[in-house]
């Protein structure tokens, strides 16, 4: 740990509430996000989809819509770059998916683009389709896509393989076990089989997660015009910086001839991270009719081409000693993709159970199949939050059968800060699971809840649940941009999306923390590239409060020596003679030789060179080199490269306690009390901890109980088209008020102990509810969501309405 | 025809809440002779842009409405939504649009001290109504309303999407009860879906709020 870090000293900033420059926007209705701007000469545009779950168009005529008064042009498929499988394509004549964009329309107004798509002459040739991973394994079973059925482990790291199992398989497992053919995907620690031989007890059960919508309240609308050459770009996006490259490689463009602008995103959760086809699809009709294109994407196409999290089929098999230590555990994921190349979350389950449960011996098996559903992409906790939900019940199976605490079995198997795990021998940064399930302890009051546990009134008993998760939370290697210029003012230049977890503002903090600058004089830009913003990582993976703490460290560190070294040779001495604080760059021995920091801005600028950004550092990202542009000359400009110590995952880790009433009559159930802990270092912002950690108990609770896609298996259709099919969890479903806490113990590889938390804020909270609700019941449902008739069911011993492996139902 | 459904819909105590439905918005449109093409209800879309040449059937009359206490001229089509002409005529693009199917309730607005569904009541029978959003919930000169303020304190929003429309079921709740439980609150706010889970926090600024509302 450097001496430069501030773990431990005294900070003016990191740990303290302050009011983020976008909430008073958001609340007056000022912010603007995508669908909000208008521009001279704006036209609509409105996609031709695919009508069904796979086709070849084999005819499109647009004659009669392009005659249409109103009518502008039409965008097809040969006027985009080709896209190959399993890319996801942005214009296609073989959609493989109902609901892929085959064409779209430009016109005066969006009703006459609707009238338009209407008049095309289409012909499709349907072709063979497949919404269950376990039918396109079967031998002969369709292959979603052309090019094969399987992403992940193919020969020679082919993008995309096919495999099928042989019949056998599936006739061995029946329908109560999962069908276990050759893995693509395989790794194995110590010998799994050997311990379950010694385990004191195994379970082995098969489990499904349901495949859920991201569900943003902001659908992805985008506004794309050109000017002078030059790509504008209105998106809707949790990143900003990360957005670049790819728009650039996209519209076929140089990073400088990319502007991008992206304010205000109305949620993301994974689904708008990275650039996705549609913003490129507004850019070239914008392009090719030399107009503004406005595209609002409705909440039915939102379902079809807005992301929606992989759902799994599995079967799990964990061994524990006497003593309840997780001596053994067996997992094998089939993970459901959509028509394109998937999420890693099979393999980050496994992690995670490695990681959470720190088996002595473990297996993973998995293979990631491609559907004609939906388009997948990471949701919130991809992979370590589905897991969370399939094992943390069956800890408390193990539990209850070997006779141990709840609680206890989880302190006894959780990871110790020098865990290593995985068949990567994995590190992590910091680790205070068992000082979270503590803390959570003692403020849900384990002890006298868990007493209450089956107590009945009436129809109604009481369950009691906990749960925990985790997420690599924070990454490394970026760039810090930060210029001082001649008001006197710090300005940071943040390439964080805002995606409402307000860390792109919390992590600028980083910058005036450690140049002591008060943040009223501190001006964060960000959302308009315009501004020159460094590369950063995308707002994703909990990463933003880590990572971008230390790039803003770095960028901090680098000014003030800059400025020392400005200030000896403008006022005599040496650098080292001088500090900087109170806004100023001041002699140590000699308080006359002084400096304003708007005076050294304004040196700075007569100086050029490498004092106000004209010469920058060449190991700094091409995005920072694209920013340096709009920022060079400004002022005293530090731009810098994080290459601080780095190794292992930044593991943010959340434990949940709960409490529900359920009623045996109904299944329907209230949840009366929960808490949410987290790890997740020293706690940089607190209200933003806070909403993050009951905004993810909310998301987890629809994980638990209430999301899921629908589809109508037999026409291959996605049923899905509104909210109240998908039922995100609306303010009666949960808890009037969520408890929220944190452990904050700092992480020794952040300058200020920083690390993220809002992914397994989430997982954390949809464990314990499944927990409390097993508890409640005395059944354990392998499956989420779990709905009340499920619920019912098994409290009447009537069998459920689906098969164990059994998926979009 | 605009008579009827302004009194169907709209009562001052609140008390006939269920009559703003769905199926007297379809019934409206019905009433108007016009919809705009079966791809526009099958994709969702509302029938954005301005005027121009709209399909047969659809075309637009001056009328004027009460928008935040202003008398506005605006031309309508029969067939168009309040937040359509909200935001797309008036630029009153605080309200949001998040389904346009009157489920999620991001596009909220009162409607003679009602809260309603922009996006799912025709423009033309809010003609005699006061339509309040939420750029005309603060103060004449600007100052935030109680409301908005102890949102900002509590640091309420998260994304944002969804505020504007718990900022106007916040403030029509606190003009009809100016002293709710949190259970009242939790109530009135149920028609506004928050994907990122902010409840917690819109209940308690509310709450806050209605000591200085």
């Amino acid at each position: 740990m450097s001496d430069e870090y501030l773990i431990g000293k005294e900070m003016n900033l990191v740990g303290k509430d302050f009011v983020p420059q976008d909430v008073q926007p958001k609340v007056m209705g000022t912010g603007k996000y995508a669908e909000d701007f208008k521009k001279e000469g704006m036209c609509y545009m409105k996609m031709l989809l695919c009508p069904m779950p796979s086709a070849n168009v084999t005819n499109l005529d647009a004659s009669e819509a392009l005659a249409m008064p109103g009518v502008i042009g039409i965008l097809t498929a040969d006027d985009v770059p080709p896209t190959d499988e399993p890319g996801y394509p942005m214009l296609t004549m073989k959609p493989r998916q109902l609901g892929m964009p085959i064409c779209a329309i430009a016109a005066e107004t969006e009703a006459i683009a609707c009238e338009a798509l209407e008049r095309i002459n289409v012909t499709y040739e349907p072709q063979p389709f497949v919404l269950d991973p376990l039918e396109s394994l079967y031998p002969g079973g369709p292959n979603a896509l052309e090019s094969g059925n399987v992403t992940g482990g193919g020969p020679d790291n082919a993008p995309i393989h096919t495999a099928k199992w042989d019949a056998r398989v599936f006739a061995e497992a029946g329908e109560d076990r999962l069908p276990m053919g050759d893995a693509p995907v395989e790794w194995s620690v110590g010998d799994v089989d050997a311990a379950f031989e010694e385990a004191a007890l195994v379970i082995d059960e098969p489990f499904v997660t349901a495949s859920s919508s991201h569900a943003a309240l902001e659908p992805r609308s985008t506004l794309a015009y050109w000017e002078n050459g030059k790509c504008f770009i209105h998106g809707s996006s949790q990143s900003q910086s990360w957005m670049m490259p790819g728009l650039a490689r996209m519209m076929q463009v140089s990073l400088d001839d990319i502007v991008y602008i992206a304010e205000y995103c109305g949620g993301g959760f994974g689904a708008k991270a990275s650039p996705y086809p549609i913003q490129g699809m507004t850019a070239y009709m914008a392009q090719k009719i030399n107009r503004p294109v406005m595209i609002r994407v409705t909440r039915a196409e939102e379902y079809h081409l807005g992301g929606t999290r992989p759902g799994f089929q599995g079967q799990v098999k964990l061994g524990f000693d006497a003593n309840g230590k997780m001596t053994a555990a067996d997992l094998y994921i089939v993970q459901s993709g959509g028509p394109n190349r998937g999420s890693g979350d099979y393999s980050s389950a496994a992690g995670a159970l490695a990681l959470v449960y720190t088996p002595t011996h473990m297996r993973f098996r998995g293979a990631a199949v491609v559907t004609n559903k939906p388009w997948h992409v990471s949701q919130r906790g991809p992979g370590q939050n589905q897991l969370a939900t399939v094992v943390e019940p069956l800890m408390d199976r193990a539990a209850k059968e070997l006779g141990i605490d709840r609680l206890a079995i989880r302190d006894l198997n959780s990871p110790e800060a020098d865990v290593v795990f995985s068949n990567r021998n994995s590190t992590v940064t910091s680790m205070y699971l068992k000082e979270a399930y503590n803390l959570g302890a003692e403020k849900f009051n384990w002890e006298e809840k868990k007493a209450l546990s089956g107590q009945r009134n009436g129809s109604k008993v009481i369950g009691i649940g906990v749960g925990s998760a985790y997420h690599s939370a924070g990454s490394n290697g970026f760039d810090g941009l930060i210029s001082i210029r001649p008001d006197g003012k710090l300005y940071v230049h943040s390439g964080v999306g805002n995606l409402g977890t307000y860390s792109y503002a919390g992590t600028c903090r980083a910058a005036a923390e450690v140049l002591g600058v008060a943040w009223e004089n501190t001006v964060v830009l960000r959302g308009d590239s315009r501004h020159g913003l460094p590369w950063t990582l995308a707002q994703f993976g909990s990463n933003s409060a880590f990572t971008n703490t230390r790039t803003n460290f770095v960028a901090a560190v680098k000014m003030r020596e800059m400025l020392k070294s400005l200030a000896a040779q403008e006022l005599g001495g040496e650098a080292g003679d001088y500090e900087v604080a109170n806004e100023a760059v001041t002699n140590t021995s000699d308080a006359s030789l002084t400096m304003s920091l708007a005076d050294a801005a304004t040196k700075a600028i007569e100086l050029g060179g490498e004092w106000d950004g004209h010469e920058y550092p060449d190991n700094l990202n091409d995005v920072t080199k694209s920013a340096m542009q709009h920022v060079q000359g400004l002022g005293i400009v530090a731009a810098a490269k994080d290459e601080l110590f780095k190794e292992g995952s930044a593991a943010g880790m959340a434990a949940s306690f709960c409490m529900i009433e359920l009623d045996t009559d109904t299944g329907k159930y209230e949840i009366l009390e929960m808490n949410n802990i987290a790890d997740c270092g020293t706690v940089l912002h607190p209200q933003g901890l806070q909403q993050q950690l009951r905004g993810g108990a909310v998301m987890g609770i629809g994980e638990a109980v209430l999301d899921r896609m629908i589809y109508d298996p037999q026409n291959g259709l996605c049923a899905t088209v509104g909210l109240y099919q998908t039922k995100p969890p609306s303010i009666l479903d949960i808890p009037s008020v969520i408890e929220t806490d944190a452990v904050n113990q700092p992480d020794p590889q952040n300058p200020f102990g920083v690390k993220g938390i809002g992914e397994p804020a989430m997982g954390s909270a949809a464990a314990a509810l499944l927990s409390a609700i097993s508890d409640a019941t005395g059944t354990y449902f392998n499956r989420t969501p779990v709905d009340p008739d499920m619920i019912i069911n098994a409290l009447a011993g009537r069998d459920q309405s689906f098969t164990p492996l059994q998926v979009n139902v | 025809m605009q008579k009827k459904f302004s009194s169907d819909r709209y009562d001052p105590q609140g008390t006939a809440r269920d009559d703003v439905s769905r199926r007297h918005f379809i019934k409206g449109v019905v009433a108007c002779g016009t919809v705009a093409g079966a791809a526009g209800l099958m994709t969702g879309c509302s029938g954005d842009g301005d005027g121009g040449s709209a399909p047969a059937g659809s075309a637009e009359r001056l009328i004027s409405i009460n928008v935040n206490g202003m008398s506005r001229n605006v031309d309508v089509m029969p067939n168009e939504t309040l937040s359509h002409t909200l935001r797309n005529k008036l630029g009153l693009t605080g309200t949001k649009l998040g389904c346009d199917r009157g489920s999620c309730g991001a596009c909220t607005v009162m409607v003679d001290g009602t809260t309603v569904n922009s996006c799912s009541i025709l423009t033309h029978t809010v003609r005699s109504a006061n339509v309040v959003t939420v750029e005309g919930v603060g103060g004449a000169n600007g100052e935030l309303h109680p409301v908005q303020t102890a949102m900002i304190e509590e640091l309420a929003p998260q994304c944002g999407y969804c505020t504007p429309g718990q900022v106007v079921s916040g403030v029509a709740l606190l003009q009809r009860n100016p002293n709710p439980s949190r259970e009242e609150v939790r109530q009135a706010l149920a028609g506004n879906l928050c994907r990122c889970g902010a409840y917690n926090n819109y209940v308690s600024a509310i709450v806050k709020a209605a000591g200085s509302a």
